[in-house]
């Protein structure tokens, strides 16, 4: 290695940097009707490095050599943008004149500009590329309506956005649909529910067999005690998370949950007497009610449609539990003097149950692959 | 003394802070930004021409390897972490890759170092040495990383490795440097200036020799002597920006702030000295403070805004010593202490919890402290002030 590169790489090493590498700040509004006005600050800095907007090649960028390549300035930063609604890209339009603004770190050019969508602008796809290709470090820092900024870099330079915020009872309407979801199409939500609902046409006798109950309203109430109990459980807990009130490492709740499923499966094998089944369910709802709140935290949900949303979601998971038990507890009653329903159906079902949530647990607790709720 | 300083140190340019609405300058001949000189810097029009030949030419290994380390240099030179993204980008086709060649993974190693990214550099850097026993670069760089993350004993063993490779400058330097930092910064002086009597080598080397001795006798409590050598060192190298950082805390540390506002107000493009120059104004509580604390805070709010957390040191310590918010401080301090040890991060621990009232959030710095048998004076104070506080 030559000396130069030596010693550079020493003083280099002996004096890391501190100031922040190069970003870009684009502001995306939803303007009246239906387009997007944008207002996009570029560092001259990182124009003068692609376009070479130092003409006198004195080191000083004037703002006569700024103006002097006005043109080629938008060509190239509007020509880094994508955007679309609907599928259809929309036709970015500059605006006004170029103007001047500093940031923390120098002077940035100010491009404004209109984004004219054929679709409807209420969602937008953002493919943002500027100058990863010249500086992998670059950010782009965008702003959609009021929300937080996103942070687009070289690995992850698209999104997909709302422009404007939802009602909030649009949200609870979509949480609804969230909750009812998450019921229907997470396994180990499915599985619990299933173990907690096959012994609920049968009682224990006196020698702890199992004996079918005589009607219909005493396996319903015990559901219902069942289902409430988590329902009740799960919104506390869901809620106190997502207020920030309480929290639990998210390893350890899927872990907890788990092992929940594998007690509630062994007790219908073998009474463990930890209980009636319906505390079960309470204890395993606080459980959930954390695993939901990392659900949610994902959704970026304003904090005024946060009480709506939550109320959704907790009716969305009850909806979805009602209508499974709905579809199984009829035939679970006409089954329930089978002796194949006690055996096979309410044991062999449970003991698959537990050996999946053996498995669960093995994966969960030695981080193989995490799955919450 | 003041006068003097500023004739020593003073040159560059003032940033301006106001300005954040959009305007329309008013005149075409006004200056907004500054950048490399193609016209007149021969290291500029170089990087220049490599980036326009590899354009053409990806894949060019030693054309991509040289344009990398001049935009590393240049990174350094003009305090402008932009030039290390674009060292990354000359090296595209081969920054990914496991086993990439090992000029490459010298290059990667210093900009994870610089990223503070210390655990990607020294993977990079344990793969250079094992493949090129002889790379001095990459040892000298494996004992800073070691030696910023309190490893000394295996940073020292990395200075060791160089003694039959290089200048025994260099090797007293990078010795003198780890034992600083371990808190023996009496017995890295008395090695290094040693060593620097009985050699006659290069500008560079000497002048990192002078910068690491001030900051050994800073930290040994010879604020005199740690004075002398600051200012030949920046004399000799007025862009060494963490010793001119050293040298405004020695002069802060003293009751010195005017003095210390002077070293630092011309380069202030850096955020270590903005935070210095913050420091100084709000000590003198000058008409000024008020405008370079909110360009500092602005600069932090960037900085986050991107997802960076490069600055966590200098806000724990604008949190603690201007926004007086220890609790905040700690937090950033403790942040800062999972991936990093020099004495900055042990001083900033030990004193958040103190002004938190929570002396035994320091007991990591404490144990850290006992485990290197540190002697610096500072810092030995600090430990038995807290010390005396637990139960």
């Amino acid at each position: 290695m030559s000396r130069v590169a030596l010693l550079s790489l020493l003083l280099a090493s002996l004096s890391a940097q501190a100031q922040k590498p190069s970003d870009s700040y684009l502001r995306l509004t939803e303007a009246d009707g239906q387009g997007i006005s944008g207002r996009w600050d570029v560092s001259l800095q990182d124009l003068d490095d692609v376009l070479g907007l130092d003409a006198s090649g004195d080191g000083a960028i004037t703002w006569g050599e700024v103006l002097a390549r006005e043109a080629d300035i938008r060509r190239y930063v509007l020509g880094r943008l994508v955007l679309g609604a609907e599928g259809a890209p929309c036709a970015l339009v500059s605006q006004g004149g170029l103007h001047i603004r500093r940031h923390s770190d120098g002077a940035y050019a100010v491009l404004d500009f209109d984004a004219r969508c054929t679709g409807s602008a209420a969602r937008l796809d953002v493919d943002y590329t500027l100058l990863f290709d010249s500086d992998p470090l670059h950010r782009g820092i965008v702003r959609v309506g009021a929300r937080e900024p996103l942070i687009f870099s070289a690995s992850q330079h698209f999104a997909r956005v709302r422009v404007r915020d939802e009602s909030p009872w649009r949200t609870a309407e979509r949480m609804t649909v969230e909750g009812v979801l998450h019921v229907v199409t997470r396994a180990d939500h499915l599985l619990f529910l299933f173990a907690l609902l096959l012994p609920s046409v049968l009682r224990r006798d006196a020698d702890g067999r199992w004996v079918a109950v005589s009607d219909f309203g005493t396996a319903l109430w015990d559901v219902v005690k069942v289902v409430s109990a988590f329902t009740v459980a799960h919104a506390l807990t869901l809620v106190a998370a997502t207020l920030g009130w309480a929290s639990l490492p998210p390893r350890f709740v899927s872990v907890a949950i788990a092992l929940g499923i594998l007690v509630a499966a062994l007790d219908n094998v073998r009474p463990l007497g930890w209980g009636t089944r319906w505390t079960v369910a309470f204890v395993l709802g606080l459980l959930h009610g954390f695993g939901f709140a990392s659900v949610l935290a994902g959704m970026g949900l304003s904090a005024g449609s946060l009480a709506l949303a939550l109320l959704g979601f907790n009716l969305g998971v009850e909806l979805g539990q009602v209508a499974f038990v709905a579809a199984l507890l009829p035939l679970a009653f006409v089954l329930r003097q089978a002796p194949l329903y006690r055996r096979a159906v309410v044991v062999g079902g449970s003991v698959a149950i537990a050996l999946l949530a053996c498995l669960w647990l093995a994966e969960r607790a030695l981080g193989l692959g995490v799955s919450v709720t | 003394m003041v006068l003097t300083t500023a004739w020593v140190l003073g040159c560059g340019r003032s940033p301006s802070f106001g300005e954040r609405e959009p305007f329309i300058p008013p005149d075409t001949e006004e200056v907004l930004a500054r950048v490399p000189a193609v016209g007149v810097d021969a290291r500029a029009r170089e990087r220049a021409a490599l980036r326009k030949a590899l354009a053409g030419h990806a894949g060019q290994l030693d054309m991509a390897l040289r344009l990398a380390r001049l935009e590393i240099e240049a990174s350094r030179v003009l305090g402008e972490p932009r030039y290390l993204g674009r060292a990354q980008a000359a090296l595209r086709p081969w920054w990914d890759l496991a086993t990439p060649p090992p000029g490459v993974r010298l290059v990667r190693a210093t900009f994870h170092h610089a990223r503070r990214d210390f655990p990607a550099a020294l993977e990079d850097l344990d793969a250079v040495v094992k493949e090129d026993p002889g790379n001095v670069d990459a040892w000298l760089l494996r004992a800073e990383v070691l030696g910023i993350r309190g490893e000394h004993a295996e940073a020292a063993r990395s200075c060791a490795r160089l003694t039959a490779l290089t200048a025994s400058l260099t090797v007293a330097v990078c010795e003198a440097r780890v034992r600083s930092l371990a808190g023996h910064s009496r017995k890295a002086h008395a090695l290094l200036s040693e060593a620097l009597r009985h050699s006659g080598h290069g500008q560079e080397t000497r002048t990192r020799a002078l910068a690491t001795l001030a900051e050994a006798a800073a930290l040994a409590g010879d604020a005199g002597l740690a004075e002398r050598y600051f200012l030949r060192a920046l004399s000799l190298d007025s862009k060494d920006y963490a010793a001119r950082a050293a040298y405004a805390d020695l002069l802060l540390d003293a009751g010195r702030a005017r003095e210390a506002a002077v070293v630092v107000m011309d380069h202030t493009q850096d955020d270590r000295l903005l935070l210095r120059h913050v420091l100084a104004e709000n000590a003198l509580g000058s008409s000024r403070a008020p405008d370079v604390t909110h360009a500092l805070s602005r600069r932090f709010e960037e900085s986050r805004l991107r997802g960076d957390s490069l600055l966590a040191r200098e806000e724990a310590r604008f949190a603690l010593q201007v926004e007086k918010a220890p609790e905040k401080a700690l937090r950033l301090a403790q942040a800062v202490w999972a991936s990093q040890r020099e004495p900055w991060d042990v001083r900033l621990l030990i004193e958040a919890a103190l002004a938190a009232g929570r002396p035994e959030a320091a007991r990591p710095a404490l144990d850290f402290l006992q485990a290197s048998g540190c002697e610096d004076p500072g810092l030995v104070f600090l430990a038995e002030r807290v010390r005396s506080l637990l139960p």
